[in-house]
């Protein structure tokens, strides 16, 4: 099957199509079909996907499975995935039928919520395995349209305050993306993306308005694309509209936003940033560097004293996403592995914590860590997969948590000790909210009325959270699954990084003759 | 068999932790222990057939990553096969234990189910307490180390419905987490050194390390004693050394049994086993020797100052535990590994017969822990007494001095307070001191508990009695250990100096580091020890008789005397009894900064600094720049005019004075 990425990618949206023109009326049984095909979709999308898998070649570090279309208007439709993007396509395929099933309660709208899920899903795959700039900018800038009406149509009190700012702060981010990538165009002549990765970007210093850019065009693309992806992911200081996205976005839009949506910056910043402007990576990298260190630091420390539950893993979710840049930017093959490694396990560890939130939003209708107490005395099970899924946020060895941060950890320290030092105390303040958190909720005597009729998780819920818990521990104890699909993609890029840079005393010499 | 041993105790946690509900609580408590029983005996069996080098088994692969490979594998040699002893007998001792004392618990509420649940926990402490000293690789060992860790969290929260032992999981957990942090950066700076976080490979570039320089922090630096201080770090923050210790007497709120298999006998000698272990980095690393002596011997001395005055009977127990581990480092400090792996051996077992001989009387007094409600406890309960009246022989050191027949702690404290004169005497004079300190304290626990007038409320005396026989078995085995354990190793462990390498495969003329310790060809303090002066020999004797009459002095011959002088030397007396204000110190400087500065990056920084500069941005800029579009747009002839004449003057200054024609 040539198309077997297209057919992943698009079944969603067929799916999409069909409940759009075809489902007539809002009665119970019009919702029943509206959630059923949506699962159905999700899951076929999934059970296909798995051939992409299976059929993978874990020894090719170029793009397996590429399409190649001629499109409207000189555009070329051309997809593909490498290493480090088919992860991220499994990553969505994977939890998209848990995040339907999360929202099988949902009684409003259920068939325009249903199309808003499906149609995200189209637009995500089409992300990771876009391989045209013109079809990837389509796909990036297309998320955010379901995204943001679910969390203005679905969300909490303030949603539409959270949706605007959500808009406003991505599509900021992206204008300048189409800015660089109207000048990548101009430079290279072309929107293949496996032709830009293998174009040299002028990488001299340039001199404009008497100031001295270093890494040259390099420099300013990477600037171009550094906003979008750094709101996205977030980065610090970028990061503010995720709390409040994050906490009134109905909780499987929550997951859907933390779990994969969150993930294509850093992708972006793997294919963009790092793959076709080495030098400019290289040129930012320290700032970047302490970037990450900072997020992780400020963004635990807030964590740390904040009492609603989803701000909390907002907060928890942001200085997680500081260890992916912090991978990234090292520039080295166990940073870059950490990276995507941290990314793929975020979500599944996100995702069974954000659901964890939901379990308590949706029996309690509150969200304030006061508001709880003593629970694990009444839900046992619930108790145990929440301490599951807090240990494995804390990095606790033997869940994924763990490898994706010792990764990325392994390769700062190879890049620059200081920002090691200062982000691995990452690992105490995430110990400690964490902690803090899952104590106050959970421990203690049971003394709120309201909490003394909960009930334990129901099969639904635990069919929820099993195939996360499952995936958390078995690659934390094997991560050989993901490690070794990515690894000759990750390898070649390292190669190709460090072999686009300067020898140091060439950089030097340039900084010098800069100066001058 | 190794792998059998390493993974029976999981086996019997999963049964135990999610089979109960199957098979019945009572049969997974059967299964769970049944299981760490079988690999009690067969690692004695490994133990004493054990001969030769290590040996090394694969049995998965872990974490890789271009040049790190990291498999899930087993070493094995003397220093694991001590250890697989140690761990598995003790808890093999404690499940049996445990049988009578979490028979019935007040803190749960009847029909609730926590017995399979607690010994699914003391089963899976056994297993990642394996997986930490059979790792043939670093990170396996910080696994099994954060394995541990989450268990004790998980066991001192064990009854939690009460907030204090909540505190003390979290307190546990976080303090833990700090030392963490610095066995995390040894191993990534081991990594960028060797590129490799196998054993083999790291002790094979020993001798690079020792003469590589590191830049670390803006400084460059020696990289074997980088490396040495970031894992001992780690290592204070397991062994509760002093500056990380304030976890370990809050960990106390944990059911006994936990306190004596995880608190006391195996999980905080980690850090001391780490540092043996890393013996090769150590052994070219004398400035990080030099701090393991200095912290070791400040650990051993203020520990033992605070038990002095300490009344719950478990903290006792427990700062007398940080203290003996403070003896544990100054040895390794001082490079006779073997002996702080002596003592690390007896003190297991006569700190665990402590221990569980506490919860004994903690059973039989309707869970009373202060010793100023004890009292002439010796008839009620007479065979928990001498169980506790061996332990304390043992770990107060009595012996026949000038030989090596005595109680198990006689003789390996003897041999770390021989080892630290080699090394230095200020170690050697703070031991001796705390030696004094040890005895007294540990005596003033046995007069205070089993001698003079029963104290504190009638009926629960009038109920004491000893305990069951699942209690008591555990506490005889223990207490065969506690009389023997010293006298029948010494040889092993502190003989002759080729006896010792011989036994631990640490030939100097090794080179494949295939041995359970590395003992530099040049590095003769374990020999020298041997021939320290007569005095410096029955320095800690001495120093424990002094300890003993004080304390019978004060708590049996005028029991006034110890009120009367906490009056007089009140200050003291506070300062000692609040723990030398560590806990008030961290507080201030650590917690209470960090949450304000949460709060204010949350509230200043997030809120109004970002968000207020974008909104400021957004809500002040665009309208501003709005409000200037719509006022140019006036509708005035004249006003485009005015426009349209200053465009053109500007063109035409542009086009001829900077040559914009051009």
């Amino acid at each position: 099957m040539d198309n077997l990425l297209s057919i992943v990618t698009f079944v969603p949206a067929i799916a999409a199509l069909i409940l759009a023109v075809f489902l007539r009326g809002d009665d119970a049984a019009a919702r029943r079909n509206a959630r059923w095909l949506a699962m159905l979709a999700t899951g076929a999308t999934f059970v296909i996907s798995l051939f992409l898998y299976a059929q993978f070649d874990n020894e090719t570090a170029g793009f397996q499975f590429v399409e190649e279309h001629r499109w409207i208007a000189g555009l070329h439709y051309k997809l593909g995935v490498d290493g480090i993007s088919i992860l991220f396509v499994l990553l969505t395929t994977f939890l998209m039928p848990i995040v339907i099933a999360a929202c099988w309660k949902v009684e409003h709208r259920v068939k325009e919520l249903m199309i808003a899920y499906l149609v995200l899903e189209t637009l995500m795959i089409g992300v990771f395995s876009a391989l045209d700039m013109v079809l990837f900018y389509m796909f990036f800038e297309g998320t955010l349209i379901p995204a943001s009406l679910m969390i203005g149509i679905w969300g909490g009190k303030q949603r539409l305050y959270a949706a605007f700012k959500f808009f406003l702060y991505t599509f900021a981010g992206s204008v300048l993306m189409l800015v660089a990538m109207i000048a990548m165009y101009y430079d290279a002549g072309t929107t293949d993306m496996v032709a830009l990765l293998q174009h040299d970007f002028a990488s001299s210093p340039i001199t404009v308005g008497g100031l001295t850019i270093v890494g040259g065009v390099q420099t300013l693309l990477f600037l171009g694309f550094l906003a979008s992806f750094a709101v996205k992911l977030p980065m610090w200081p970028l990061h503010t509209w995720q709390p409040d996205a994050y906490v009134q976005a109905p909780t499987a839009a929550t997951v859907v936003l933390s779990a994969i949506l969150v993930k294509m910056g850093g992708y972006g910043f793997l294919r963009f940033s790092l793959g076709m402007f080495p030098v400019g990576a290289d040129t930012l990298s320290t700032l970047m560097l302490w970037l990450s260190a900072i997020a992780i630091v400020y963004t635990s420390l807030v964590a740390f004293v904040q009492h609603d539950i989803k701000r909390l893993i907002a907060y928890s979710s942001i200085a997680h996403m500081g260890f992916v840049t912090l991978g990234v930017f090292s520039g080295n093959q166990q940073g870059i592995d950490g990276a995507v490694f941290q990314m793929i396990s975020h979500g599944f560890i996100s995702a069974g914590l954000f659901f964890c939130a939901g379990v308590l939003i949706d029996r309690f209708r509150a969200q304030d860590i006061d508001a709880f107490g003593g629970l694990a005395a009444r839900m046992p099970t619930y108790a145990l997969l929440f301490m599951f899924f807090t240990m494995a946020n804390v990095g606790l060895p033997g869940t994924s948590g763990f490898v994706g941060e010792f990764l990325t950890l392994l390769g700062a320290f190879q890049a620059n000790t200081w920002v090691a030092l200062v982000s691995t105390t990452g690992i105490i303040f995430a110990a400690a909210y964490g902690l803090r958190f899952y104590r106050r909720v959970m421990f203690g005597d049971l003394i709120k009325e309201a909490l003394k009729g909960a009930k334990d998780l129901s099969g639904r819920e635990k069919a929820i959270f099993a195939p996360l818990a499952i995936m958390v521990l078995v690659l934390g104890i094997y991560p050989a699954l993901i490690t070794d699909v990515i690894s000759s993609s990750t390898a070649h890029l390292t190669q190709t990084y460090q072999a686009a840079l300067p020898s140091s005393e060439g950089v030097q010499a340039a900084m010098i003759e800069a100066a001058r | 068999m190794v792998t059998v041993i390493l993974l029976a105790p999981l086996v019997g946690a999963l049964i135990c932790g999610f089979g109960w509900r199957l098979i019945g609580e009572t049969a997974g408590q059967v299964i769970a222990t049944g299981l760490v029983v079988l690999a009690a005996l067969l690692s004695w069996v490994v133990f004493l057939t054990l001969d030769g080098g290590a040996t090394q088994i694969v049995l998965m692969r872990w974490i890789e990553s271009g040049s790190l490979a990291s498999d899930w594998a087993i070493r094995l040699d003397r220093l694991t096969a001590i250890m697989l002893v140690v761990v598995t007998t003790v808890s093999a001792l404690v499940h049996v234990y445990s049988f009578g004392y979490m028979a019935h618990d007040e803190n749960f509420r009847p029909g609730e189910h926590y017995r399979a649940r607690f010994f699914a926990y003391l089963s899976l402490f056994s297993f990642a307490m394996l997986t930490l000293v059979t790792a043939d690789n670093l990170v396996q060992l910080f696994f099994g180390w954060e394995g541990v860790g989450l268990v004790s969290y998980l066991l001192i929260g064990f009854y939690y419905r009460k907030p204090s032992a909540n505190a003390a999981a979290v307190k546990a957990f976080i303090v833990n987490r700090v030392g963490d942090f610095g066995f995390m950066l040894g191993i990534a700076a081991l990594f960028f050194l060797t590129d490799s976080v196998r054993l083999v490979d790291v002790f094979a570039s020993s001798a690079d390390l020792a003469q590589m320089q590191i830049s670390f922090l803006s400084m460059n630096l020696n990289a074997a004693e980088v490396v040495g201080v970031l894992l001992f770090i780690g290592a204070m923050g397991k062994s509760a050394q002093l500056g990380l210790h304030t976890w370990l007497p809050d960990a106390m709120e944990g059911p006994t049994p936990v306190s004596a298999l995880i608190h006391a006998a195996t999980m905080v000698t980690a850090g001391v086993f780490l540092v043996c272990r890393m013996s090769p980095i150590y052994e070219v690393a004398p400035h990080a020797q030099m701090l393991i002596v200095v912290v070791g011997a400040l650990s051993a001395l203020v520990a033992a100052s605070i038990g002095l005055v300490q009344n719950d009977i478990k903290r006792v127990i427990a700062y007398s535990t940080m203290s003996q581990l403070g003896y544990m480092f100054v040895a390794a400090g001082v490079g006779v590994y073997s002996a702080a792996m002596f003592h690390l051996f007896t003190h297991a077992f006569f700190k665990a017969l402590l221990f569980l001989a506490a919860g004994s009387v903690i059973h039989g007094m309707a869970g009373e822990q202060d010793l100023r409600n004890y009292g002439g406890l010796r008839r009620k309960m007479p065979m928990t007494f001498w169980a506790m009246v061996i332990g304390t022989l043992a770990i107060t050191g009595v012996g026949i001095p000038f030989t090596s027949i005595g109680f198990a702690g006689f003789v390996s404290k003897d041999a770390i307070v021989e080892s630290a004169w080699t090394g230095s005497g200020f170690a050697f004079w703070m031991l001796v001191i705390a030696a004094a300190m040890t005895a007294f304290y540990s005596w003033r626990l046995i007069f205070l508990t089993f001698f003079g007038k029963p104290r504190g409320k009638a009926d629960v005396h009038g109920h004491a009695h000893d305990s069951g026989r699942s209690i008591m078995v555990p506490l005889a085995v223990l207490a065969v250990g506690a009389v023997l354990a010293g006298t029948v190793f010494h040889h092993n462990f502190f003989g002759e100096e080729e006896a010792v390498r011989a036994w631990f495969h640490a030939e100097p003329a090794s080179t494949l580091f295939d041995g359970g310790l590395y003992i530099s060809a040049d590095n003769h303090a374990l020999h020298e020890a041997h021939e320290v002066p007569a005095a410096v020999s029955l320095a800690p004797f001495i120093a424990m008789l002094v300890g003993v009459i004080l304390a019978f002095v004060m708590y049996i011959r005028s029991p006034g005397l110890p009120s009367h002088m906490a009056k007089s030397a009140n200050g003291l007396y506070r300062f000692l009894l609040n723990k030398w204000y560590f806990d008030e110190l961290f507080d201030r400087i650590f917690v209470v900064p960090a949450q304000r500065l949460g709060s204010f990056l949350w509230r200043r920084g997030d809120d109004r600094g970002i968000d207020g500069a974008v909104n400021g941005l957004a809500l002040g800029l665009i309208p501003a720049l709005t409000r200037l579009a719509q006022r140019m747009q006036s509708g005035y002839i004249f006003h485009y005019a005015f426009a349209m004449v200053v465009g053109i003057a500007a063109l035409v200054t542009w086009v001829t004075f900077l040559g914009g024609a051009r």
